[in-house]
């Protein structure tokens, strides 16, 4: 069993849990994941690494709670625990001294995308980042980025707040030149940036949140074309060049299982939510 | 041996094979000739002595038959119940040579079963002073036996095992209806038992590396991580919607429950019409899942003919009797989806046998203009696994080849790096069950004996 230490919602239905798993937390590196089980009729759900806290042998992550796992996850507060944290898993953000980079976090990826802005501003390099969410009050971790960029935006999808959309991205990579980006979030995010990139053929790498089962290069559900290639989103990524991605093929695969989704957060609704502490 | 009733067990995941029953079993016993130089243990590749066990059962002695057992095999209810047995013990057996040969497998499955109902007794350790802490990585059949066997013989065991339940291919590979989860927790709970500390949710290669393991004082690591990754054909349309890899289907299944979806919250989705792709146990099994989750019309579709299919007799006979559609010599080429990208048709080739080829079959060639199409909309593809590749990119110094196996001693089991041992899938490819553990057993003892020198400087 893993222990919740700290939980917290920070904008609505997007939570932040940091969980006690020590050997967990000594081996993990921005971009990694991790796969929770709740209980034992639970699925497999990965959630990127937000962050972790050595001390006190802690990992975060943030989850939006939209499914019946999250929903259900969203439940639990601090000294619940989970029947099962397995990681880290995937391989890390390539991190390196770059130059000028470009960091692009969408809602609830905000948090995890800190952590690799973290790692790359120990690593020298200069961070123009931007922060969207949906509405002024979606937005996650935006003072933490704030604090590690060297130039910061925020941008809402309906311009409550900030830029109003993504489109202004086109104007900063018009007018500055970047030696890397990182991108976290939803796949129709990462898509639009990628074609805002490409005319710069600037390497622009991408976290894919694949369907995964196993998470350890067994399964094959989070296969994904990059570069004409099939690769495993767990064991070749989740990080990859977003300019060689086929996501067209990763948005179909991902709606494999919606109807499936739907019903059992359908009936975790209707049943009340009710919930087993574990 | 009875079954359950076909068309029942169409329906549901119990278990088809229904087991001896007390009566049946001094019956067969009674049979067994006790040959003095019995030819049935050189057909066992973990040298259990067969007519011992098959006389404890004889004279009613049916824990003390497990015992027996369990001398040799620590998984007896999950070998007597998935073992080739046609192929290895009984095929060796005399009786074998006028009529049917003993069912040496369906007596061990009945001792094991009978032993686990009544109370399983843990055999003292037995060390002999040289003693080591090893690491297992992979909780499978090769990585529970040697657990087992260092464990008895006094080492310190950890195991760790990526996924949240220990038993490897045993958990997500092999479907309930062949092999209930329960009796894999029990042999599990049975190897816990004899003092084998097991670590779900630890993938080595991610959390810790095989050098890690050393610096944290383990003398000596077995890697029995087996053969997970999934191959694909490489054609046209395989990322749709709808086209499964065989462990993907079978883990959502099996592991995840996903036929009991949504009390379980993994779902499985399956359409009417379901190809799978491949002539193995893996495609027997998915084959039969996919019937028992409601598919309508399920086919095999092997490239070669009926007598080269690689499956056991009894999987590819029980899939026929349950309705299973077997298009042999046909082959896919192509597979075409919907608008929203799910899998609608599949087009194939006719095959026929030319020479033979390098694994002694022959060699399936396609008949030129002999295109049809099929009207599916779930395709799993069970056309073979190989070793899953993380281990041998994250450690320096271990050899592989170029199919990504691990090269190993085939005596010890040990490896091009010092300390390190292999055996199962990892090293042959995939394979059975009981030859992972044949292997196993070997590096067991190559491992104890490695301790020893070390620790005695002998």
């Amino acid at each position: 069993m893993y222990k919740i230490i700290t939980k917290e919602e920070v904008a609505p239905n997007i939570h932040l849990i940091e969980i006690a798993a020590p050997d967990v937390a000594l081996k993990s590196h921005p971009g990694q994941f991790v796969i929770i089980r709740l209980d034992d009729k639970g699925e497999r759900v990965p959630l990127t690494i937000a962050g972790v806290d050595l001390q006190k042998g802690t990992v975060s992550t943030a989850f939006h709670a939209v499914g019946k796992t999250t929903k259900k996850l969203a439940k639990l507060k601090a000294g619940d625990s989970l029947l099962d944290f397995s990681g880290p898993l995937g391989n890390p953000a390539e991190v390196e001294n770059f130059g000028k980079v470009l960091l692009v976090g969408g809602g609830v990826w905000c948090a995890p995308l800190h952590y690799v802005a973290v790692a790359l501003k120990k690593n020298n390099n200069k961070l123009v980042v931007v922060a969207a969410g949906r509405t002024k009050n979606d937005m996650v971790y935006e003072n933490q980025l704030k604090a590690v960029a060297d130039e910061f935006h925020v941008a809402t999808d309906d311009g409550s707040k900030g830029n109003e959309g993504l489109d202004f991205i086109n104007d900063i990579l018009k007018a500055q030149k970047f030696d890397h980006a990182v991108i976290m979030g939803p796949v129709s995010t990462l898509k639009k940036i990628v074609e805002m990139t490409k005319p710069y053929n600037l390497k622009t790498m991408v976290t894919l949140a694949s369907l995964m089962v196993d998470g350890t290069g067994m399964c094959g559900a989070c296969r994904v074309t990059v570069g004409g290639e099939t690769k495993f989103a767990c064991m070749d990524g989740p990080e990859f060049n977003g300019l060689d991605v086929d996501f067209d093929e990763l948005i179909s695969r991902q709606r494999v299982y919606l109807p499936e989704e739907r019903m059992a957060s359908m009936i975790y609704d209707k049943l009340g939510g009710s919930v087993k502490r574990g | 041996m009875a079954k359950q009733d076909i068309l029942d067990r169409i329906h549901n995941f119990y278990e088809v094979a229904l087991g001896y029953t007390e009566e049946q079993a001094i019956l067969e016993a009674t049979r067994c000739l006790q040959c003095p130089n019995p030819r049935c243990v050189q057909g066992c590749p973990v040298g259990i002595d067969i007519p011992a066990f098959i006389k404890e059962i004889k004279e009613g002695n049916y824990s003390a038959a497990a015992s027996k057992l369990k001398e040799k095999n620590s998984l007896p209810a999950v070998c007597g119940r998935v073992c080739p047995q046609e192929n290895q013990c009984q095929e060796l057996c005399v009786i074998g040579k006028m009529g049917d040969p003993i069912s040496i497998g369906r007596l061990e499955r009945f001792a094991a079963d009978y032993e686990r109902k009544a109370g399983v007794t843990i055999p003292e350790k037995q060390p002999d002073g040289a003693t080591g802490k090893v690491a297992i990585v992979g909780s499978g059949p090769a990585g529970l036996t040697v657990a087992a066997d260092l464990v008895k013989q006094g080492h310190e065991v950890v195991m760790f095992e990526s996924l949240h339940y220990a038993g490897g291919v045993l958990m997500y590979g092999i479907p309930e209806f062949r092999l209930p989860k329960e009796i894999v927790q029990a042999e599990v709970e049975y190897i816990k038992n004899l003092g084998v500390d097991v670590k779900t949710n630890y993938t080595i290669g991610r959390i810790f590396t095989i050098d890690e393991l050393f610096a944290d004082g383990y003398d000596a690591v077995f890697i029995g991580s087996g053969a997970g990754l999934p191959n694909f054909m490489g054609i046209e349309g395989e990322n749709l919607g709808g086209v499964y890899a065989a462990n993907e289907f079978l883990i959502r299944v099996n592991l995840m429950k996903g036929y009991l979806f949504p009390e379980y919250d993994t779902p499985i989705r399956i359409g009417k019409n379901v190809a799978v792709i491949g002539g193995g146990n893996v495609a027997m099994d998915a084959a039969r899942c996919s019937l028992r989750l409601g598919a309508e019309k399920v086919y095999i579709v092997y490239r070669r003919a009926r007598e080269q299919l690689p499956a056991r007799e009894e999987e590819s006979e029980n899939a026929e009797e349950e309705g299973i559609i077997f298009r042999l010599l046909t082959n896919p080429i192509k597979f075409t989806g919907d608008e929203s990208g799910w899998v609608n048709g599949m087009e194939c080739i006719k095959m026929e046998l030319g020479e033979p080829d390098a694994s002694g079959r022959r060699r399936p060639v396609p008949i030129e203009g002999s295109n049809f199409m099929m009207d599916v909309d779930t395709v799993v593809i069970a056309i073979g696994q190989t070793p899953n590749p993380l281990i041998q990119r994250t450690t320096d110094g271990l050899e592989t080849t170029k199919w990504g196996t691990i090269v190993a001693d085939e005596e010890t089991g040990a490896t091009s790096k010092e300390g390190v041992y292999a055996g199962g899938d990892v090293v042959s490819g995939a394979a059975t069950v009981i030859s992972a553990m044949g292997a196993a057993r070997k590096a067991a003892q190559g491992i104890h004996g490695y301790i020893q020198k070390k620790k005695t400087g002998q």
